[in-house]
């Protein structure tokens, strides 16, 4: 109590100080939230510029032109690099759970507010700094997301390889700074300033979802932050740390020595645990909504909380399953599968849970439980691809093809931005007092479901085939020939798909402003946001502190007066 | 929306296990000896994900339907979970997933872990943006020596590598653009990059590995069909990646020697 008395602040009074540089964590959230929507939109028009390419090679575009191969890989490496920095893990993470986490624990705001503050602002920096890269002499950097060098490390290596990838890490070192901050405040905030009785085992899982993703963040993005400084160093310093002696085009370079393995360990230290970084949040945000509008207490809570650790802890010692064609060890190629298949057993935990929690249920489809529903169709079809990846004799023929780009696309893109929609449409009343439209809420789920798994679920089969990613065009190799009509397919349902998602922002902004009104508890669910007034004051619970006395699940208990039992209501439930 | 949601979800999982089992687009025909263990373990992984899979999303469209709130007047059940049930479905899945990567790994093991055998072919990959160089070491067995300053990949071969005449060992190595394989004999394959890193990759051989500069990988594998295999660059190495394209003609034991000699005899 008293470390929530001392960082209390007053309501501010000026614009600025309300709505731009504001200590308020809602305020921030969204501002994340709203980074994040501009981020996603850049990075899908990105995705749907590279998919015209790849079948219409020499199409003339107008306003852009043609897109050349290089082209191709510098909307690649930005696609790659704006989606998961600025949208997987801006908007689960920073953006609900900065408006959400205080309010579910029942703090006023959270531990650090200039700091919050500095991390979104600085995160904002490192956005811009990203998009500059496209105005580079050369243009952006044509060496993926995954920036492995010598590729990334050299500035001759081709174009964007020069002003574009000096921009493209510094922005990526800056993001780092900003998630270090973010994951701290995160921390501190959930250890520190748990209303009374929020215990950690009465949480919302949403809540342990955060809390596991910024430990995360903070062991793996210092890492990165390493990585990019000494690839600046080896690019504009003629360090060595990724470059051993190489020959570009004839030309003997300067570096000796170095390791380009070196890199990629660095890289995917950070890499692996990112994926978790996207996806966590989303399974929290699913946990939360599958038991809410199932009015069925969520099956499995401890279980839960623990798979979660679970996937944490693995999710740092499975780096090396990126890298089983690299020329690393293939005896750790050995213990890094290993070690990747066990990640399966939590994952499975959660699905089984999730399932358990439907069984014998009172479903009510509203379009936030359709999302997690979909949230849980996806996790399974993404996840189940992951045993193929894990195993390094299969991983022989599926590396660096389609199947790779459709596994992650459907368990960190997909299945993590149905985590986003799903949250949109859950918290939407609470953050701006109006509902979203149900019916247009439906019409963009079913076509975005079907949508996403038209587009992802051929990739695999491109990938056996043996089609390798990151190839601007298909018409130099005659074994992928035949393959071409299933990339057509894909261009055609990208095109609709992307096009459906203006149906989701038209009903975001309309309904700001146009939607009905929205009472305080719209979904009756139990959770601390919903007993306070919609939209929160600004220190949330207007006064006074709320106290816990449930767990957050209790949903359809017997013998009480309605089918759900708020987290703050003295009565009891019974023990269990 | 509970059947509208069953139907999409049974819909998706129908469509996306009809392909799989169709095998309307599938692995490319093995050519090499490692081909039938990988492609029998893929199948196995294949069958059991398959299973789960339909089962997962089976049961998760069949609840959504069968507990929708509007058909279900029924007190719902109220529990906080079953640890005994969750016991069994952990040790299941690990059981899975730890037993089909057991399964796998020697595989893994008799294709990475050993050395080539004696009696292999040696020739050397290199990588080259974007290009495949192949260098056969001749009668003497030995790589002559390369020289970083003396690469020159505008002309070709023997200077793209930067091979240097003044060694002795490298008047009888031949380099060529196209790789020429005799069947059925192990290769004992040496992997070099010169500028980033490249990615040796033949579907039809189940073979992939990464050329990295300033490493020197060995690897083998044996083809075991005559014919031609086209090799694609799998790791991203710059603007003509998608074109860093190159052949292995796969031919018997006497064609190969006569194509060997006949390099050799162009050379001198």
């Amino acid at each position: 109590m008293v470390a929530q008395d001392a960082h209390a602040h007053a309501a501010p009074q000026g614009f600025i100080r309300k709505y731009v540089f504001s200590l308020d964590h809602k305020v921030i959230g969204l501002q994340y939230y709203f980074l994040a929507l501009v981020a996603v939109f850049v990075g899908m028009f990105l995705s749907l510029l590279m998919r015209i390419h790849m079948i219409w090679p020499t199409a003339m575009l107008p306003l852009i032109g043609e897109i050349k191969p290089e082209t191709y890989l510098q909307l690649l490496t930005m696609h790659g690099t704006i989606m998961v920095f600025f949208v997987l893990t801006t908007a689960p993470q920073s953006g609900f759970g900065n408006y959400f986490l205080p309010i579910q624990i029942g703090a006023p705001d959270m531990a650090f507010p200039v700091l919050n503050m500095l991390s979104f602002w600085t995160t904002f920096v490192a956005f811009v700094v990203m998009l500059a890269a496209f105005f580079a002499v050369g243009g952006a950097p044509l060496h993926g997301w995954t920036g492995y060098a010598p590729l990334s490390a050299l500035t001759n290596s081709g174009p964007g390889e020069q002003l574009g990838a000096d921009l493209w890490i510094t922005s990526i070192a800056i993001f780092c700074i900003a998630s270090l901050m973010g994951a701290l405040n995160f921390i501190t905030t959930i250890l520190d300033l748990r209303a009374k009785g929020m215990t950690m085992m009465r949480m919302p899982l949403t809540c342990w979802a955060w809390f596991i993703t910024a430990i995360l963040g903070l062991l793996a993005f210092g890492v990165l932050l390493s990585a990019g400084i000494l690839l600046l160093l080896d690019r504009n310093l003629g360090t060595s740390f990724y470059v051993p002696l190489v020959v570009v085009n004839g030309q003997v370079m300067g570096h000796k020595g170095g390791s380009p393995l070196l890199w990629q360990h660095l890289f995917w230290f950070f890499g692996h645990p990112e994926v978790y970084i996207a996806i966590l949040p989303g399974m929290g945000v699913a946990s939360q909504l599958l038991s809410t509008f199932a009015r069925k207490p969520i099956f499995g809570y401890k279980a839960m909380v623990y798979a979660i650790m679970a996937i944490g802890i693995l999710g740092f010692v499975v780096w090396g399953h990126h890298m089983f064609m690299s020329g690393m060890s293939p005896y750790s190629a050995f213990a890094f599968s290993i070690m990747t298949m066990a990640i399966g057993v939590p994952s499975a935990i959660k699905t089984f849970n999730w399932l358990g929690t439907l069984y014998k249920a009172k479903i009510r489809f509203q379009t936030p439980m359709l999302y997690a529903i979909g949230f849980v169709s996806l996790f399974v079809s993404g996840g189940l691809s992951g045993p193929f990846l894990a195993q390094p004799v299969l991983d022989i023929p599926l590396h660096d093809t389609a199947f790779v780009v459709a596994h992650f696309h459907l368990i960190m893109g997909v299945a993590a931005i149905f985590g986003m929609f799903a949250g949109t449409y859950y918290w939407f009343p609470k953050m701006f007092g109006r509902m979203m439209n149900e019916t247009w809420g439906r019409v963009h789920f079913v076509i975005t479901l079907i949508g996403t798994y038209s587009i992802f679920m051929p990739m695999h089969y491109l990938g056996m085939a043996g089609q390798p990613r990151r190839y601007s065009q298909f018409t130099e190799v005659a074994y992928l020939q035949h393959l071409m009509p299933l990339n057509r397919f894909i261009t055609y349902v990208a095109f609709v798909t992307i096009t459906a998602q203006l149906i989701f922002v038209v009903n975001l902004f309309w309904s700001m402003f146009k939607g009905p009104k929205a009472s305080d508890n719209p979904w009756e669910a139990t959770t601390l946001e919903w007993t306070t007034s919609t939209p929160p004051p600004h220190d949330n619970f207007g006064g006074h502190t709320p106290v816990v006395y449930h767990g957050p699940y209790e949903y359809s208990v017997p013998g009480a007066a309605k089918d759900y039992v708020m987290q703050t209501d003295p009565a009891g439930v019974p023990a269990h | 929306m509970g059947l509208a949601l069953l139907v999409i979800i049974w819909l998706i999982t129908f469509f996306s296990t009809y392909f799989f089992v169709a095998q309307t687009w599938w692995l490319p025909h093995g050519a090499a000896s490692a081909a039938a263990f990988i492609d029998h373990q893929f199948a196995l992984t294949y069958v059991l994900m398959g299973i789960v899979f339909v089962a997962a999303q089976g049961a998760l469209g069949y609840l959504v339907w069968k507990y929708r709130a509007a058909a279900n007047n029924g007190p719902v059940e109220y529990s906080h979970g079953n640890t005994k049930l969750e016991l069994i479905w952990t040790t299941l899945t690990a059981i899975l997933f730890i037993g089909l990567n057991l399964m796998g790994s020697h595989v893994w093991a008799s294709e990475r872990f050993e050395p080539a055998g004696p009696g292999a072919v040696p020739v050397e990959v290199t990588g080259m943006q974007f290009a495949w160089y192949f260098r056969y070491p001749g009668a003497d067995g030995k790589y002559g020596r390369t020289e970083p300053k003396l690469m020159d990949p505008s002309a070709g071969n023997e200077a793209a590598l930067g091979l240097d005449t003044t060694d002795p060992a490298s008047k009888d190595d031949v380099v060529t653009g196209t790789m020429y394989l005799p069947v059925n004999r192990q290769v004992d394959l040496t992997l070099r990059a010169v500028d980033v890193i490249h990615s040796f990759f033949v579907p039809s051989f189940r073979f992939k590995q990464d050329a990295v500069p300033g490493l020197v990988i060995h690897m083998h594998f044996t083809p075991t069909e005559i014919g031609e295999y086209e090799i694609a660059c799998a790791e991203l190495c710059g603007l003509g990646h998608y074109k860093m394209h190159g052949m292995v003609h796969v031919v018997s034991q006497e064609d190969f020697d006569k194509w060997l000699a006949a390099r050799e005899a162009e050379k001198q």
